[in-house]
């Protein structure tokens, strides 16, 4: 057993490996300090939470309290490998400061109370308010880290019992782009690839994602690749020098705002030197012809003037993309967060489509998903989509969904699309949504322009319901604030970016009078006294299991079928990905590997949608499209951004995450390895930007937007010229009287993408001025990541003795 | 020809299309999809007024006699029904405009057709293209606007 300093060192040890071989396990552990592998009373089965990898884990357990945790070895996932943010982060659930008691708010302030009091007053006001307006007036915000029984749950009391069509999840945020490249491309949700398919690719191409810090486990199986015989070929698409863009063969920087018209120069390039195969696209594929006019002339050069990359560069990257035999391709918030964010990640579908490149090992696409349990918001319907992957524009489909609920069709609003989460805030602006209950997120931090998020959340005549394991932004503004138990307190199943299935069990017992969020909104339920069309409570069920089994029915027949998968069958084992059926008991690892997408008009997800407009395609349009059911080829053109840097504002401002925090790091941030690796907000400048304004490494700077300003230290970095980064991670609840300029998202755009619905956080205009020289500090962002700096002499990130964490690579490692 | 009087008709609504698209994105500041996505499109219409005055010009039309896309207005707005017309209510007011764009994306559309059905009986191969190039923009206006109706008025209505 070794020991390694995982804050220093992120990715770990590799194991090296080849084209088509197994990936080297390698156990990943940490204990809390004075505790050895052999004290430890029990390992409690689990998956990671801290992000979208859904990476095997054990839960270490001694006298009743969590005391580490270890990789699982037999796992398909990650073969027993951890992040630095797994490792550490399970420390936060035990902060003192864990909300232990419901509160509510009495002449203005908030107050403990019990539960009674709280649900009552939850329950008085949603019944005032359905006597008085309807569902019309409750809106449900959650989240990317509930469990797949309680999303499944939510969507059932929300669009079921209540018949509301306001719930939406902060899944808009990170994964939207990605369901609605996938069903305008295929017809329906779902990952067409597989992790696995890292292990046979020949060209890796991602685009705006960083795995290396959102999926660090999953880059370490790219590095593994890398550092083996034949290692794949890379092509990073991004603007930022990540960790991938320095292993990349090839790296673009295409300015903010213009991914759209870089794609479409590549798939001219691919069409003009006919790397199509024609026999797939003919066979398999609608709308080729469309593609072929609409890139027509958007040759590279005509790229070049719009994105600023050399056409020669971007050749380079068609002949790379052209001459994959196995390609996978990856896509994260660099299109999805970005101008014409469907659009863009459409086409990346589409190059897959031209070349044939899908359903066969190392040819997939992988739209990646920003949060743990992001996929299963999706799938259960609790963000915007039907439950069960259906189409809510398809009578049938929603009469189905009321048959399995046992509820009257009338009772599942289908008239539109579910109301997107950035709508639900403009109805709680404008008072016609009057009930907000937002589950385990933090909006005041994490949506775009804060001011106008903090006003119209603390508005009159908004009640707010708050349920959250912390005291946050967003609890601050409540008039309940429901206390909640988080990962192992609590059990149940989540799925991760690649469809695998996960089981995760309480290990300990969450805190005080904390509930599980499946607790909370079943005893909300019966509170509500909901009935289904028989007079039984609904929803039917009662426990996980119960909710699990309960779903496990209405994802029959769909594609994301879970009714061969049950807790026992979870446990012991590796995670199983969907569809799991009684004809597939092990899972499916790629989707369409004959060719046959979920595209048939009875049974998509959705028609599709206008790739400029957004405006949803008709039935009878659909229809008379793809009769049969083939993948779609949607193209679209280039639209300039809605806001450009100019003479006042002559930045680009893009925001992001950093590897060592999560979200609004109401966990990560409560944990001293990961909040000292990045302890505060910092600016990213270009070199040359930092020399023209008079900023060095270090200095406090003031970055502007139209809307507001973040005071922070300059980083010196690669970035591309023109373009500063700040991470969205930082707020105020530990900022100790600081003003209101620590969050990015007091300077970010209210902007959408109109087709996915995703909030735009990369293409909002900044100005920069230099407030008071460093003093000697250098700026407190990381060295490992894409914040290093150009310079020497800044202090590398490292965790010291309490970054050390036990790294088993058996044999093989070096 | 009388195809000059068909060739005016489209260019007049569109340069029309174009403003009550710009005055839309500018009444809706709040409404972001609408101020945004509404601006996007006007360029469509702005590219194809600028297609018809060089078209126009091909049929030694006076371009005088043709309205540019500054001087243009929306012309006798389609009546709005006496039901969204009324009163001050935002939410109604919104309804109204989007019912009136879509109408006269509509009208748009006719227009177009009926310059197609013109080139193809004048056999003017140029003018078909150009027809069979916009016109499908034109309805993705029209749709958006019905689309954006069918979104946001169940919220409406149900208050």
């Amino acid at each position: 057993m070794a020991f390694k300093d995982r804050i220093a060192h992120p990715w770990g040890s590799r194991t090296p490996y080849g084209p088509g071989q197994e990936w080297p396990a390698r156990v990943d552990g940490h204990l809390a300090e004075g505790v050895a592998p052999q004290d430890v009373d029990r390992w409690v089965q689990s998956a990671t939470i801290l992000h979208s990898n859904g990476d095997a884990l054990d839960i270490a357990v001694k006298d009743d309290r969590v005391v580490g945790v270890r990789g699982r070895a037999v796992d398909r996932v990650n073969r027993g490998r951890l992040g630095p943010k797994d490792l550490f982060g399970w420390q936060a659930h035990q902060s003192a400061d864990r909300l232990t008691r419901p509160l509510v708010r009495r002449d203005g302030a908030l107050v403990e109370t019990d539960w009674d009091t709280a649900m009552d007053v939850v329950v008085r006001r949603s019944r005032e308010l359905l006597d008085e307006q309807g569902p019309s007036a409750l809106a449900f915000y959650t989240s990317g880290q509930l469990f797949l029984e309680e999303y499944y749950t939510l969507a059932a009391i929300g669009h079921g019992a209540i018949g509301t069509n306001h719930m939406d999840g902060n899944t808009r945020l990170c994964t939207a782009t990605a369901a609605a490249a996938l069903k305008e491309s295929f017809g329906c949700d779902g990952q067409p690839g597989s992790y696995s398919d890292i292990d046979h690719a020949d060209v890796i191409a991602l685009y705006g994602h960083n795995m290396a810090e959102t999926q660090t486990v999953l880059w370490s199986r790219v590095l593994d690749r890398l550092a083996g015989s034949d290692p794949p070929r890379l092509l990073c698409v991004d603007c930022r020098p990540t960790p991938v863009a320095r292993e990349a063969t090839l790296h673009l920087a295409p300015l903010p705002g213009t991914n759209l018209a870089l794609m479409n120069a590549l798939l001219h390039e691919i069409i003009r030197r006919d790397l199509v195969d024609h026999d797939y696209v003919q066979a398999h594929t609608v709308g080729y012809q469309d593609l072929v006019e609409r890139v027509a002339d958007h040759t590279p050069e005509v790229a070049e003037r719009i994105c600023g990359v050399p056409a020669g560069r971007i050749r380079e990257a068609a002949e790379l993309l052209g001459g994959a035999r196995r390609l996978l391709s990856t896509v994260l918030q660099g299109f999805y967060q970005s101008h014409q964010a469907t659009a863009a990640a459409v086409q990346v579908n589409n190059v897959h489509l031209v070349r044939g490149m899908l359903g066969r090992p190392g040819a997939g696409v992988l739209q990646m998903n920003g949060q743990p349990t992001a996929q299963n918001t999706r799938e259960c319907g609790a963000d915007g989509d039907l439950t069960g992957f259906r189409n809510w524009s398809n009578d049938e489909h929603v009469a189905e969904l009321a048959k399995v609920w046992n509820l009257d069709t009338l009772q599942i609003p289908h008239y539109g699309p579910p109301t997107h989460a950035m709508q639900i805030m403009r109805y709680a602006e404008t008072g016609s949504v009057r009930l907000l209950w937002v589950s385990a997120t933090n909006p005041a931090v994490s949506l775009p322009d804060l001011h106008r998020i903090r006003a119209l959340l603390a508005r009159q005549g908004l009640f707010l319901v708050v349920q959250d394991i912390f005291a946050t932004e967003t609890t601050e503004l409540a008039d309940v604030v429901l206390p909640a138990a988080t990962w192992g307190e609590k059990t149940g199943t989540f799925t991760n970016t690649d469809r695998t299935v996960h089981l995760s069990e309480r290990a300990v017992d969450p805190p005080g009078e904390a509930r599980a969020d499946l607790d909370i909104f079943l005893d909300y339920a019966r509170r509500m006294d909901f009935r289904d069309r028989d007079g039984a409570p609904f929803p039917q069920w009662h426990d996980a299991e119960s909710a699990f089994e309960a779903w496990k029915r209405a994802s029959a027949g769909r594609p994301c079928d879970y009714t061969g998968l049950t807790y026992a069958g979870l446990r012991g084992g590796s995670g199983v990905q969907w569809p799991c059926t009684a004809e597939r008991p092990g899972g499916t690892e790629r989707l369409y590997t004959d060719g046959r997408f979920w595209a048939a008009p009875q049974e998509c997800e959705s028609y599709g949608r206008d790739l400029v407009t957004g405006a949803p395609v008709e039935p009878v349009e659909y229809a008379a499209m793809n009769p049969f059911g083939r993948a779609i080829i949607r193209a679209a053109e280039y639209l300039p951004p809605h806001e450009e840097p100019d003479g006042q504002y002559p930045f680009a401002l893009v925001t992001g995450r950093t590897l060592y925090h999560f979200h609004t790091r109401t966990k990560t941030g409560r944990v001293p390895q990961l909040s000292r690796a990045a302890p505060e907000v910092w600016v990213e400048i270009a070199e040359s930007d930092a020399r023209e304004a008079g900023i060095g490494e270090g200095d406090l700077v003031e970055v502007a937007s139209p809307r507001g300003a973040v005071r922070a230290r300059a980083r010196i970095s690669g970035i591309r010229p023109g373009v500063l980064f700040v991470p969205f991670h930082y707020g105020y609840w530990d900022a100790r009287g600081q003003d209101r300029d620590r969050a990015a998202n007091e300077m970010t755009v209210t902007d959408w993408d109109p087709v996915s619905k995703q909030p735009l956080f990369k293409t909002s205009a900044a100005r920069l001025r230099l407030l008071r020289p460093a003093d000697g500090r250098s700026a407190p962002a990381p060295t490992t990541t894409a914040s290093r700096p150009v310079a020497d002499g800044v202090p590398a990130t490292t965790g010291g003795p309490e970054g050390l964490c036990q790294e088993d690579v058996g044999g093989g490692a070096r | 020809m009388r195809i000059g009087v068909a060739l005016r008709e489209v260019q007049r609504s569109e340069a029309g299309l174009a403003v009550e698209l710009r005055r839309m994105a500018d009444e809706y500041q709040d409404e972001v999809e609408i101020h945004h996505v509404a601006q996007d499109l006007a360029r469509w219409s702005d590219e194809h007024v600028h297609e018809l005055a060089a078209a126009a010009a091909r049929h030694g039309e006076d371009s005088e006699t043709l309205a540019g896309p500054g001087r243009a207005g929306p012309g006798s707005p389609p009546d709005a029904g006496g039901l969204l017309a009324a009163g001050s209510d935002p939410g109604l007011a919104l309804l109204a405009d989007l019912r009136r764009l879509y109408l006269a994306a509509a009208g748009v559309s006719v227009d177009w057709e009926l310059l197609g059905q013109g080139a193809q009986a004048v056999k003017d191969a140029e003018l078909l293209e150009l027809s069979g190039r916009c016109h499908p923009r034109t309805l993705r206006q029209m749709n958006w606007a019905n689309a954006m109706l069918k979104v946001l008025s169940p919220q409406v209505w149900a208050r």
